[in-house]
């Protein structure tokens, strides 16, 4: 019997096989040349704001002191190694300090000398404004405004991520057993959703908030606690719609064992609806940190971060620049992953066959 | 100077990225007179229903266009560039339309009067008092039993057949000159087939229509068409009148096509081989939940009471129209239903073993179900298909073992080994269904369920499958339950048959028995309805 010649499409993807449909759906993301490019800039952003300690640091990337080579980015060094007289960490933006390394060598610094806590030399008072030395000025405290952004969307995007991820995870498995067994194990536990949803999760997040103090793991137990439900209705529903499916049957008269028939066959059916959904979630994370951080229930006093940022900008109405900065970043952020996950949905639509 | 006359026409898809544009028909003509009733005949894919819609200019424009030779004119009118205005003049006025599928083409939210007193407000501005008098005198004339009551019926409250009436009534409510039939008894039981034949039939010459039928079903033409075109990709290979098709086919495609019927009788099986499969008193009752506790209110009995006996190497036909059972019946002997009774698989009591238990006799029990694109997955290749049974029961020591049988089952079912690279979309349906044959035979079962195998298939496929069904049940003495409501094909396999009505067995006995003589009515009325395509003397639905 004569086989349809099919189309000679390329079927490997960073060197790995995949399958047609795979194909198909990289081919249509790619299609969306707004999400695939909003990809490849939010990728840019985060794998350099990953990098930031490199990129804004108070310590320098590489000292040439006395014929040897330091790496203050990596070690703590006292002020004795250069000659100074003090046995604690060496303060690099010293002017002593500078002058006795310099008189011995040179510093290469990274492309912002300042840490997310660094106070500045700005002239005072607090805010001030953008200058050659703070690029997007300063905050109320002092510190460089472009330094706080890029540590503030590094843990903002990594704990919008980690959330996203395990609430997936958690979400997916809860969906998964409710769907795949139905019966008294959906119902029991759809009920008990629907009532652990109506809980007013901001009132509990401050109350459990002036209990504890909140670290980034603290809040992401606390918001994971609630954020889990997002996903259990479409991936339930998948999975009573698939374990109905003539190939989950033939699956099953083939004598394969539920978690088999569960991995192999039904899971990739509810993958489609959660990929489809992940960069929404992590659109609320994050939106759920910033607005947490700029109602002061949020990360640690002293965090980078954009909702505190967003906070400083409404206190200080006079210096428009820590207002219009965060607002930029966050509308930037929340614009790019919006446009990704309209690719990704696109990409995972079956009836979408056009660019 | 016919009322309607095609000519010339063709029909181009433009592909999207790239892909070459397809051309669905290629210079069909013919010509439709009042009174007539025209045959559109082919296999899936062969441009029957794309010509149907360009007649009403259905098709997605601009993505479909049609050559600048293509004529079709209707009553000496142009209709194709015709302005829409004038259109929608004709749609479901002068041409009406009816299509395959009755539950997708009814609005689920509207009530049937709402349904075809819609196609009357929009061409006759007709007061509300008439509108309903004509709406009940429509629904009399399709024969909707007791039509004061369904005006207000949903679709869903509707079986099959009385919504195919329904769309009937609305594609005749204003007395149309050509009514256009896209495969209307399709997807309908055999009985109910006959039925609505007859009905159509009765209204052309009523109404003085002009009845053009798209079908893949010989039978269908061979009762109903005066004249009959017959399409294969996208051209009509032959036109003439349905007498001399059937006497002296012409083209090569035509005598393929008739001789494409499933044919053929099995071979007699061993007797006095032992029984592998034994049912007794099987009962699957869904329960109706109702009201605040959910409680439960009354049951579904999809099968009541059924025994049956199957001995090695012998195939059994169920036979039965859809929602008799069949289906569950036999879920129910693999045990993927649970069922009250007695099931015994080769000696042993299977009825009360766990599913766990179950697993290692699943080798030998094997099924293969209806429809081929839904029951393979699309996200693995033929060879991940074929070879997870081989997983599942650690019947290869190695991958150079499993791939060995795996090739060894294509061959088997007719493929060429290189398909098992591929994927199932990259098959067509027949193909498919040889997968899921080679996904059952490569455990070397020793029975086989098989639910249908051959009705989402063409018809020459169909036969190809019956022979090669019949051809592997002798090179390995399997053993068949073989479900359909396709009594030709039932016909070419099985040696016993059992015929089931609302979950019970109406009769019971040898193939040549019950062919030849049916005892029971039931049965009776289902073999006339299916060979003679003729209503017996069953009430209307």
């Amino acid at each position: 019997m004569p086989l349809e010649a099919g189309p000679p499409a390329a079927l490997t993807f960073l060197g790995r096989k995949i399958t047609p449909l795979t194909r198909r759906r990289l081919d249509n993301f790619r299609a969306n040349k707004r999400g695939f490019w909003s990809l490849w800039i939010f990728l840019a952003i985060f794998v350099v704001t990953l990098f930031a300690e490199f990129v804004a640091n108070d310590r320098p990337l590489l000292i040439r002191y006395d014929g040897a080579f330091y790496m203050p980015v990596f070690h703590s060094y006292p002020e004795t190694t250069f000659g100074g007289i003090f046995p604690s960490e060496a303060d690099y933006h010293d002017p002593d300090v500078k002058q006795m390394i310099d008189a011995k060598g040179w510093i290469l610094w990274p492309l912002i000398p300042y840490r997310y806590d660094t106070i500045t030399n700005a002239p005072g008072p607090y805010p001030s404004p953008p200058s050659a030395a703070d690029w997007l000025g300063t905050d109320d405290q002092g510190r460089d405004v472009l330094a706080r952004l890029i540590y503030g969307f590094r843990i903002s995007v990594l704990f919008g991520l980690t959330l996203t991820i395990s609430s997936s995870i958690i979400g997916v498995a809860a969906g998964a057993a409710q769907g795949y067994f139905g019966g008294i194990v959906d119902l029991g536990f759809q009920r008990f959703i629907e009532v652990w949803s109506g809980l007013p999760v901001l009132y509990l997040l401050i109350i459990l908030a002036s209990l504890v103090q909140p670290n980034f793991w603290w809040l992401l137990g606390l918001m994971l606690l609630f954020s889990w439900t997002s996903l259990v209705d479409v991936v339930r529903a998948e999975f009573l719609r698939a374990r109905n499916f003539d190939y989950v049957r033939a699956a099953r008269a083939l004598g394969m064992g539920d978690r088999q028939i569960i991995l192999r066959h039904v899971l990739p059916n509810a993958t489609v609806a959660t990929i489809t959904f992940m960069p929404f979630i992590l659109n609320a994370s994050i939106t759920t940190l910033t607005s947490l951080d700029f109602l002061g229930f949020g990360l640690p006093p002293g965090s980078p971060s954009l909702g505190e940022l967003l906070a400083q900008g409404k206190a200080n109405l006079q210096a428009p620049w820590l207002g219009i900065t965060s607002f930029v970043t966050l509308a930037v952020m929340l614009s790019l992953l919006t446009f990704v996950g309209e690719a990704v949905r696109d990409a995972f639509d079956p009836r979408k066959v056009t660019g | 100077m016919s009322l309607l006359e095609v000519r010339d026409l063709s029909v181009t898809f433009t592909g999207w990225r790239g892909a070459a544009p397809v051309q669905a028909v290629k210079r069909a003509s013919f010509d439709l007179d009042k009174g007539e009733t025209l045959a559109l005949v082919g296999e899936s894919g062969s441009g029957k229903s794309v010509t149907a819609l360009s007649i009403l200019q259905l098709l997605p424009y601009p993505a479909a266009a049609h050559t600048p030779e293509s004529s079709v004119k209707f009553a000496n009118e142009e209709l194709i560039g015709a302005p829409n205005s004038r259109l929608r003049n004709i749609r479901g006025n002068r041409i009406g339309m009816v299509f395959q599928e009755p539950m997708t083409s009814l609005n689920p939210l509207h009530t049937v009067e709402k349904q075809v007193a819609e196609t009357l407000l929009i061409h006759h501005h007709l007061p509300a008092g008439m509108v309903r008098r004509r709406t009940l005198e429509l629904l009399h004339l399709v024969g909707l039993r007791e039509a004061e009551s369904r005006l207000s019926a949903y679709p869903h409250q509707l079986s099959g057949g009385q919504r195919q009436r329904v769309m009937i009534a609305i594609a005749i409510a204003n007395e149309p000159d050509i009514l256009i039939a896209d495969e209307p008894t399709t997807a309908l039981d055999v009985t109910i087939q006959a039925q609505i034949l007859e009905l159509m039939h009765e209204l052309r010459d009523r109404l003085d229509m002009a009845l053009l039928l798209i079908t893949h079903d010989l039978s269908i033409v061979r009762k109903m068409a005066d004249q009959v075109c017959v399409m294969s990709q996208g051209e009509i290979v032959e036109a003439a009148s349905g007498d001399e098709l059937f006497s002296s086919p012409r083209h090569p495609y035509t005598r393929r096509l008739l001789a494409a019927e499933p044919k053929g009788r099995p071979e007699p099986s061993p007797a006095g081989a032992p029984v592998l499969v034994e049912g007794d008193g099987l009962k699957v009752w869904f329960p109706v939940r109702g009201g605040f506790f959910r409680r439960v209110r009354s049951y579904v009995k999809a099968v009541n009471g059924v025994s049956l006996r199957l001995r090695a190497g012998m195939t059994l036909g169920v036979v039965g129209e859809s929602g008799s059972g069949k289906t569950t019946l036999g879920l129910a002997l693999l045990r993927l239903v649970d069922a009250e009774g007695r099931i015994r698989f080769s000696g042993r009591d299977i009825a009360a073993e766990r599913q766990k238990a179950l697993r290692p006799l699943r080798r030998e029990m094997q099924v293969v179900f209806q429809d081929p694109y839904s029951s393979l997955s699309p996200r693995l290749s033929i060879a991940q298909i074929i070879g997870e049974g081989l997983k599942v029961h650690h019947l290869a020591k190695d991958e150079a073992e499993a791939r060995r049988r795996i090739d060894e089952a294509l061959v088997e079912v007719g493929l060429d080994t290189a398909a098992a690279e591929r994927y199932p979309h990259e098959f067509s349906g027949g193909q498919r269904q040889r997968v899921a044959i080679a996904r059952a035979l490569v455990l070397k079962p020793k029975f086989v369920v098989l639910d249908e195998p051959t009705s989402a298939l063409d018809m020459s496929v169909q036969a190809q499958i019956v022979d090669l069904l019949r051809e592997l049940q002798q090179r390995h003495g399997l053993t068949y339950l073989f479900i359909s409501h396709d009594l030709k094909v039932v016909r070419a396999l099985a040696h016993e048959i059992l015929v089931m009505k609302d979950g019970e067995i109406v009769e019971a006995g040898s193939a040549e028995a019950i062919l030849t003589a049916p005892q029971h009515p039931y049965t009776k009325a289902l073999m006339t309805a299916a060979f003679d395509l003729q209503t017996a003397a069953t009430p209307a639905i």
